[in-house]
């Protein structure tokens, strides 16, 4: 009985995803030793250091899963509340009890091991909320489940903001994937898309970048549903060449911020003109385009001004360091600039094996934690880069088959937990390595350096694939 | 229902798709295209030089410049970067042993082989000039400029304080500091820390592998400057200080002078002292333990920290109360048969004219007076009411700043004591006690305990004829119109302004009075100082010499309290030293009739072979 069971979960294991999972933590290893080598140790497997280290996490990681697939799917479903709720009393306890690191309070420290409960609270969440959902009973349009779904993701992300761990707790922003997938209409997923963009863009860049934004999407969408393309292009036409003129003066003359309101005025009043020369038939829809433009380009204003006025100086510190805006030579902009060199000096084919010099020469002080991607475009270069992307995009895309060929619900809607948070990691941490993104301090899935955060993933992604493994049976 | 989910795993999908997709186009401009990445890591390292403010600098009232700056450099090192070097030549240049180079080495390697940390503090100008031209045989070294503080007046140590790295508690518990800043540890460099200390910069600097500075890192998009602290300006008259630290030379004690009508300090000494330099540079640690092991104490600033019992000056306080309860006015009369008997107490006085009138009995400090002043006080309304009237004269006592902390711009300054009913019942029994059991307290020689400042504040009340503001140190800031409020308000005592003149003249008779009067020797023509003579009682020892005084009587300029310990009577060394600040301040100069006075003080050596470390 026992044997058959074990060997069922053989069979029916996607060894896709698993042989994906173990070259990615491998090359993780591998880039660990190379981002942290020292040649007073050089043996990889020297447990004094982070590589070595790292080899015991991954061991760990090995057991892990083993104890993951062994027990039984029923055991995931039925105590997800109680394992939330776990969770969330440790969440609290750290706040007490952690040690600080970094200025965040959010580990616990047993026996000199440092445990991170934030990096579990996402399994967690995910389980609790696909219990929640699965329920037949329950539609996420209503109100009531919206609600309780928010609530059920606000209280970690609150508990960890409170720890001082920013980039952690935004991470829980991903899982408007999996509601998306789960009924969320698509606009709700655009607009706060653009409400991030625009206070991103807010914030970092001057205010007439994010209007800029705002119209020309809006132009975009309004060219898309309208009649007479011909207007909206015309329009389009007209209305650049005045900007083009007003940004024009500006620059060349270098004259003040007066200019940036003019050409506010000039949007603003224009707006209704764009409704006006697409007013035919769908001017219902018109109208709601500009509706929203305007709040948009009021709520890019009123980002700045609560900014400027509302906040305490360490929250604006706290906000600025996540944006990267102000340059402290510890902090953002240094590291990504000093990441920026390391990747564009690794070249076509990379420098080779350990042989980074500014990985091994400089201060990216997060080398092997959040910039471990550095070491990987220095000493890999562009084929190795590309072709960690691709292993990533390739295990985020065989989630979302795999979470698609679920019968039941609970299994599916865990499975697009599983993709919006790996997806969430890869894209944020990447993109800040690049130069893309704002700089969050979240690890690189199974590449970081770090036991809390492997283990994370790796309990993450097998839950999923026990759950998967049990696919032609109703778990719930 | 189906139909609506259908497309929603594509969407997902293809954004993953897309994002992913922009980030290998972006890696592959990157990567393949801005070759300026290419050289910059291939050639450069960046080096983070801090940029250390500038320290405000101290002025006095007359804008003469107390504290300044002066260059040194500190040699940091990059473990990482370190490779073999000629640590003979090395250690020549920068007058180091090889142990040394050994030790930090090793010390800073296991700080962190990446970051820069300091190998060898405040080594001056021309040893780094030595070795900047040298810099690129040491690999993995570099100097960086650093300020340390110089006192050019060589004196006023407690006054100025002095500045330190800053200790790792502080660092816990304030971010703004990393360890090896510097900070006001004592003085005034510690209360106005937050204005002088003016706020880190950083410059950046590409620097190739043979350790030279190739160029400013983005023509210094990312330096920081530094903001230098904010001057300041301080109440003190330089030339008064100094001629306070020439008086007290070779004498324990303390002397401050204070400005009656805005509470400025114009004087702060406190003797021994040392030169504020010994304090400042490499030299710190080992002169301070010095200092610190000096059985005089030099440390221990006497104007503020001093605790001694107030003697005969605290008449005038009684004298005050006793008018305010009405047990005393102008024309109360007492007899005096060489002291205070009642039974078989007995507390004595010195012989002089009998029976005396208040303004005498202030004139020439009799003791018996105040004995029968203070009874009154304490028992006016019969026995029923005596808690009741301790307390009254208690907290109008209190009134006068004693007792508690003044709270002026200056750390570590201590309160004094006025008993409370509770300090004598747990002496006596609860309510086992009256007013012949702490009689003492009449003529100062109790419990009461003073600062020499609480006793420059007490002159500046009286000679403001009920007022004080809190004595206090700032008198301007750079780029600010206004000092706190809280100094430029007054604080009234708990007794009539009318009560005042009559001790005021008992004052002034003391020293410009006839045969009898105790201070005749603080007398300057001219000046109207009004002056009262005290003697402490010490366990210890000899007494200590007190005297407090203001002038000139109406709108008086000065207020000051001098204290001489073990010199014994008030009249013998605090009155004429108080008298001779007086006119060095209100003439500028010492009349050539003093002379002779101020030779003597000049002179004299109180230390008796005690001697001084410095």
């Amino acid at each position: 009985m026992e044997k058959r069971q074990v060997s069922n979960i053989l069979e029916s294991l996607d060894w896709i995803t698993v042989g994906l999972y173990l070259l990615l933590v491998l090359m993780g290893w591998l880039n660990v030793y190379a981002a942290v080598y020292n040649e007073d140790y050089h043996s990889i497997f020297d447990i004094s250091q982070r590589y070595g280290k790292q080899m015991l996490w991954i061991l760990a990681a090995v057991l892990l899963i083993i104890i993951i697939l062994l027990i039984d799917v029923k055991i995931y479903v039925f105590f997800s509340y109680f394992i939330y709720g776990f969770v969330i009393l440790l969440l609290l306890l750290v706040l007490t009890l952690g040690v600080e690191v970094n200025a965040s309070k959010s580990w616990f420290e047993i026996a000199g091991i440092r445990i991170q409960p934030a990096e579990f609270s996402k399994v967690a969440t995910i389980l609790a909320l696909a219990n929640y959902l699965s329920d037949p009973n329950r539609r996420l349009l209503q109100l009531k489940t919206l609600l309780t779904t928010l609530i059920i993701i606000a209280i970690p992300m609150g508990l960890i903001l409170l720890q001082n761990d920013t980039g952690t707790a935004i991470v829980f922003v991903s899982l408007i994937f999996m509601l998306y997938r789960e009924g969320l209409p698509g606009w709700i997923l655009f607009l706060g898309f653009m409400a991030i963009v625009v206070s991103v863009l807010a914030l970092t860049k001057p205010f007439i970048v994010p209007m800029a934004v705002i119209v020309i999407i809006a132009l975009i969408y309004a060219y898309s549903i309208s009649k007479q393309k011909d207007d909206v292009k015309h329009f389009s036409l007209g209305f650049f060449t005045i900007i083009g003129i007003f940004v024009g003066i500006k620059y060349l003359f270098s004259l003040s911020i007066l200019l940036e309101w003019i050409v506010m005025g000039v949007i603003l009043a224009s707006l209704p003109l764009l409704v006006y020369y697409a007013f035919l038939k769908r001017g219902a829809k018109m109208l709601i385009i500009w509706v929203i433009s305007i709040s948009f380009i009021l709520f890019s204003y009123s980002i700045d001004y609560f900014y400027d006025n509302f906040l305490q100086p360490h929250q604006k510190d706290r906000i600025d360091h996540v944006l990267g805006i102000n340059f402290d030579p510890q902090g953002a902009g240094y590291n990504v600039h000093q990441s920026k060199i390391a990747i564009g000096s690794g070249g076509f084919w990379g420098k080779g094996f350990l042989q980074g010099t500014q990985t091994k020469f400089d201060f990216v002080p997060e080398q092997s934690t959040d910039f471990i991607f550095c070491t990987i475009g220095e000493e890999w270069g562009f084929v190795g880069s590309t072709t960690v992307i691709m292993l990533f995009l390739a295990l985020l895309i065989r989630i979302i088959i795999l979470a698609e060929r679920q019968r039941s619900h609970f299994s599916r809607i865990y499975g697009y937990g599983v993709f919006s948070i790996l997806f969430f990691h890869v894209a944020i941490n990447i993109g800040m390595t690049i130069g893309i993104t704002p700089v969050i301090g979240i690890p690189l899935p199974f590449f970081s350096y770090g036991g809390s955060s492997l283990w994370a993933f790796t309990i993450l992604l097998f839950i999923f694939l026990r759950l998967d493994a049990n696919r032609r049976f109703l778990v719930k | 229902m189906k139909d609506e989910y259908s497309n929603k795993p594509v969407i997902i999908g293809a954004i993953a798709v897309a994002v992913l997709f922009i980030y290998i186009v972006r890696l592959f401009i990157l990567q393949m295209f801005e070759t300026q990445y290419h050289e910059s890591a291939t050639s450069n390292v960046l080096r983070l030089m801090v940029q250390y403010p500038n320290r405000g600098l101290i002025y006095d009232r007359n804008n003469n410049l107390l504290v300044h700056n002066e260059a040194v450099y500190d040699v940091i090192v990059i473990p990482r970067q370190v490779k073999e070097f000629d640590t003979a030549e090395f250690c020549k240049i920068l007058g180091i042993d090889k142990d040394y180079v050994q030790k930090q080495l090793i010390a800073t390697r296991r700080y962190s082989r990446l970051k820069p940390s300091i190998f060898l503090k405040q080594i001056s100008s021309y040893e780094n000039a030595l070795f900047v031209e040298k810099n690129y045989k040491f690999p993995g070294f570099y100097t960086q400029t650093r300020a340390i503080r110089k006192y050019p007046e060589h004196n006023s140590a407690h006054l100025l304080g002095y500045v330190g790295e800053v200790s790792d508690q502080i660092i816990k518990q304030d971010t703004s500091y990393k360890s090896g800043d510097y900070i006001g540890i004592n003085g005034l460099e510690r209360a106005y820390e937050h204005l002088l200390r003016g706020q880190k910069g950083v410059e950046i600097f590409l620097v190739d592998v043979h350790n030279r500075i190739k160029g400013r890192f983005k023509e210094g998009k990312y330096d920081k400057p530094a903001i230098p602290g904010l001057d300041i300006q301080i109440s003190i008259d330089a030339n008064l200080q100094n001629y306070g630290e020439q008086l007290m030379r070779n004498k324990l004690g303390a002397i401050i002078a204070v400005e009656p009508s805005s509470g400025e300090i114009l004087c702060m000494v406190s003797a021994p002292s040392f030169d504020p330099n010994l304090l400042s540079g490499r030299e710190r640690t080992s002169n301070y333990r010095m200092l610190e092991l000096d059985s005089l104490k030099p440390l221990f600033n006497r104007a503020l920290q001093a605790q001694y019992p107030p003697g005969s000056t605290f008449k005038l306080i009684n004298a005050l109360v006793g008018q305010q309860v009405n047990v005393l006015n102008p024309n109360t009369t007492y007899s005096c048969f060489g002291g205070y008997t009642v039974g078989r107490f007995h507390l004595g006085c010195h012989s002089h004219p009998s029976p005396l009138r208040l303004i005498e009995s202030i004139a020439m400090s009799c003791n018996t007076y105040y004995c029968h002043v203070y009874r009154n006080i304490l028992d006016h309304q019969g026995q029923i009411n005596f808690r009741k009237n301790f307390m009254a004269w208690a907290s109008m006592v209190k009134s006068f700043g004693l007792g508690d902390k003044l709270g002026l711009d200056f750390p570590f300054e201590l309160p004094g004591f006025i008993p409370d009913t509770s300090f004598y019942d747990r002496r006596f029994g609860n309510k086992r006690w009256v007013s012949l059991n702490i009689i003492s307290n009449s003529i100062g020689q109790g419990e009461i305990l003073t600062t020499p400042l609480q006793m420059a504040n007490m002159a500046c009340a009286i000679a403001n004829r009920g007022y004080y503001y809190i004595p206090h140190f700032i008198k301007k800031i750079e780029n600010q119109d206004h000092i706190p409020e809280k100094y430029t308000t007054p604080i009234h005592t708990k007794i009539d302004p009318k009560y005042f003149p009559i001790v005021i003249e008992g004052m002034f008779q003391a020293v410009n009075g006839g045969a009898g009067s105790t201070a005749r020797v603080a007398r300057v023509d001219g000046l109207d100082i009004c002056g009262k003579t005290g003697t402490a009682q010490n366990p210890h020892g000899k007494d200590h010499s007190i005297f407090i005084a203001f002038a000139p009587k109406d709108n008086p300029k000065i207020a000051v309290a001098v204290y001489v310990e073990n010199a014994g009577f008030g009249a013998t060394w605090s009155a004429p030293i108080a008298s001779l600040i007086i006119e060095r301040y209100l003439k500028g100069e010492i009349s050539p009739s003093r002379k002779y006075l101020e030779d003597r003080i000049l002179q004299a050596n109180l230390i008796d072979g005690k001697a001084s470390g410095i």
